[in-house]
């Protein structure tokens, strides 16, 4: 048996890539990426770049591909043509997603999805990056830098009091919060984030908001939002997608006088608040 | 000597752990020590019958793991006890030697009967104890992986998972019954007469397999026990519960998946290898998918995801089966069939759910 699981390990555990190569600034490409879905373009020459440490805004109506495009970036969607490079040199079309993410990608889900029968402690262990391997994984104890790492991102997405709780009892944004914290256990070079505010409180957003600023510049961080008024808050740069395109990319100021946004926009009726 | 942490919390482990300790030393005292016209007394047919209900009991802590942890509802968890009974099974035919009717040192007398010549290849090694207790774990782990590694990888999951499992336990079955096979067809095996030089109908044979059942169960459980007390214990929840949420967190799900599957048809197979030489016999309809349903009722009845209610609802559903199928023979499958519908609207939690419940109010 202890056989076998060591050759599990060989066999997969490590991604088969190296450091991730950042020389230009760039940490995510992706490049004329296609895909549909029985005909329906879901994704249609699609081409963005996210830098090293910049938080950016996707935005969008529905159907505009949002969720598509983290599917392919997290390697649950493969599409037809196209090419995503995870820095100058990983490519991620190569990867399924348990490599993707121990490379130091993250996702989170537009439904907070956090394990509910286990503590807060414990879902911050069970993302805990290096905890992954099989032989890590036949121990009950933790050790001290273990504990140190839960405690430092605990403290951060402001859940101390929680650690205990069972997570099935927490309120919606905290499940979101220790989300982001199972995110940042998995210390990742970029974050995707899925529509982390719906159902907050105003007060939740900012907190939210204060949180994902905290996060850039030693992490990329992607957020998909609807929300505008929370876009604004955070992001320096805002992309616009349509219909499987990047439809203008730009300050959101600039975007919000840009006709052809204006114009997608319209039947979307009070996107703009 | 100082227990773990992970098992000194665990009180209804430790109260199970008692009970198979003071069941593993008082059966024996009572069967052995205690004269038979003392109305104390258990008779071996007795003995017998808590040693297969033991054995029945670690079959559903195999079960609940899969299923109460990892939410694999398996339909086919016999098979691997069918099959690591097969392979004890086929020890104990190659101990009968020229004591077979037709006396023949090698072949079987199934095998004589068919007018085979030879031992088919994959008889062989089984006149060795070692290499019948061997393949007691492997064949039905090796079958687990291969189907586990092709099932999981191609995300076969849910009802469809369940669906196959118990088509392949049919399909077992249907092969077993194939004289060709090679296993002694319908009547599978049996007339078994020692194992390991030990007569089976001996009352010192019968109380050494009893006691070998209740460490098994109790082997099983603190092994289960441990392992869900580990982080691997978390993942699986969070396969359970969240599938893609555990593989955007960089587990390989299949591989977890597999490798549990694996040893818990493992469990399995060394909970039938211990059944069949105190029931005397081994054929197909332990492959009946019907086999495979009740198990997972046991584990329902009991509670889910707990281990302790496994062990609980096998030795409470198993006998009630044996009074029920005494007195009432045609109720038995109505009664079966109401029971699970009874546990799954009113305890989703099963017994343990209800004295948690219970403790929890007062």
């Amino acid at each position: 048996m202890s056989e076998l699981i060591s050759e599990l390990d060989a066999a997969g555990m490590h991604p088969p890539v190296g450091p991730v190569d950042v020389t230009h600034g760039i940490l995510l490409y992706l490049e004329d990426v296609s895909v549909s879905f029985d005909g329906f373009k879901a994704i249609d020459r699609l081409s963005l770049y996210i830098g090293d440490g910049e938080l950016r805004c996707i935005i969008g109506p529905n159907g505009a591909g949002k969720t598509t495009m983290m599917d392919i970036i997290t390697g649950k969607t493969r599409p037809d043509t196209g090419r995503v490079y995870f820095g100058q040199t990983i490519d991620l079309l190569k990867l399924d997603e348990p490599a993707i993410a121990r490379i130091g990608i993250g996702r989170k889900f537009q439904r907070p999805t956090v394990i509910e029968p286990l503590t807060v402690l414990e879902n911050l262990e069970l993302a805990m990056s290096g905890a992954r391997r099989m032989r890590g994984l036949m121990t009950t104890r933790l050790s001290s830098e273990e504990r140190d790492r839960i405690a430092t991102v605990l403290n951060r997405i402001g859940l101390t009091e929680q650690g205990g709780r069972l997570a099935g009892i927490l309120a919606h944004g905290q499940k979101q919060w220790l989300e982001i914290g199972m995110l940042l256990m998995q210390e990742p070079r970029l974050l995707l984030v899925d529509e982390p505010v719906a159902g907050m409180t105003p007060a939740e957003m900012d907190r939210t908001a204060e949180l994902l600023r905290s996060l850039a510049g030693s992490h990329s961080v992607v957020v998909v939002e609807h929300d505008m008024g929370f876009v604004r808050s955070i992001a320096d740069r805002v992309t616009v997608l349509h219909q499987g395109r990047v439809l203008a990319e730009g300050r959101l100021d600039e975007l919000q006088e840009d006709p052809t946004v204006i114009e997608v926009y319209l039947g979307a009726g009070d996107a703009y608040h | 000597m100082r227990l773990p942490p992970w098992l000194l919390s665990d009180r209804a482990g430790l109260v199970l752990l008692a009970v198979l300790a003071i069941i593993g030393i008082g059966v024996p005292v009572l069967n052995l020590l205690v004269p038979p016209d003392n109305p104390l007394h258990l008779t071996a047919y007795t003995v017998t019958l808590i040693g297969k209900y033991l054995c029945y009991a670690l079959l559903a802590v195999a079960v609940d793991l899969v299923w109460g942890y990892m939410g694999i509802l398996s339909l086919g968890h016999a098979a691997f006890f069918a099959l690591g009974g097969y392979c004890f099974g086929m020890y104990l035919m190659r101990q009968i030697g020229t004591r077979g009717v037709y006396g023949d040192p090698v072949l079987p007398d199934f095998m004589v009967f068919l007018n085979w010549k030879a031992l088919p290849w994959y008889w062989n090694g089984f006149d060795m104890f070692w290499f019948a207790a061997l393949m007691v774990l492997v064949v039905p782990g090796l079958l687990a992986f291969v189907f586990g590694w092709f099932a999981f990888r191609a995300r076969v999951s849910g009802v469809y998972l369940s669906i196959i499992t118990q088509a392949l336990t049919y399909a077992l079955m249907l092969a077993f019954f194939r004289n060709e096979m090679g296993f002694g067809g319908n009547n599978g095996l049996t007339d078994f007469k020692d194992a390991l030089g030990f007569p089976l109908h001996a009352d010192g044979t019968r109380i050494v397999l009893f006691v070998l059942s209740a460490l098994a169960l109790a082997g099983g459980y603190v092994a289960c026990r441990w392992l869900v007390s580990t982080r691997m214990g978390r993942v699986l929840v969070a396969i359970r519960d969240s599938e893609d949420r555990a593989r955007f967190l960089g587990y390989r799900v299949e591989r977890v998946k597999a490798l549990v599957f694996t040893f818990s048809a493992m469990l399995a197979g060394v909970a039938g290898a211990l059944y069949v030489p105190q029931v005397g016999i081994i054929n197909p309809g332990e492959f009946a998918p019907l086999n495979s349903i009740e198990a997972v009722i046991w584990v329902a009845v009991g509670g889910r995801g707990t281990l302790v209610g496994a062990v609980v609802g096998a030795v409470l559903v198993n006998y009630a089966k044996t009074w029920l199928t005494g007195a009432l023979p045609e109720v038995w499958l109505f009664a079966l069939g109401g029971l699970f519908v009874m546990v799954t609207l009113l305890l989703p939690y099963g017994l343990i759910g209800l004295l948690r419940r219970r403790e929890a109010a007062t």
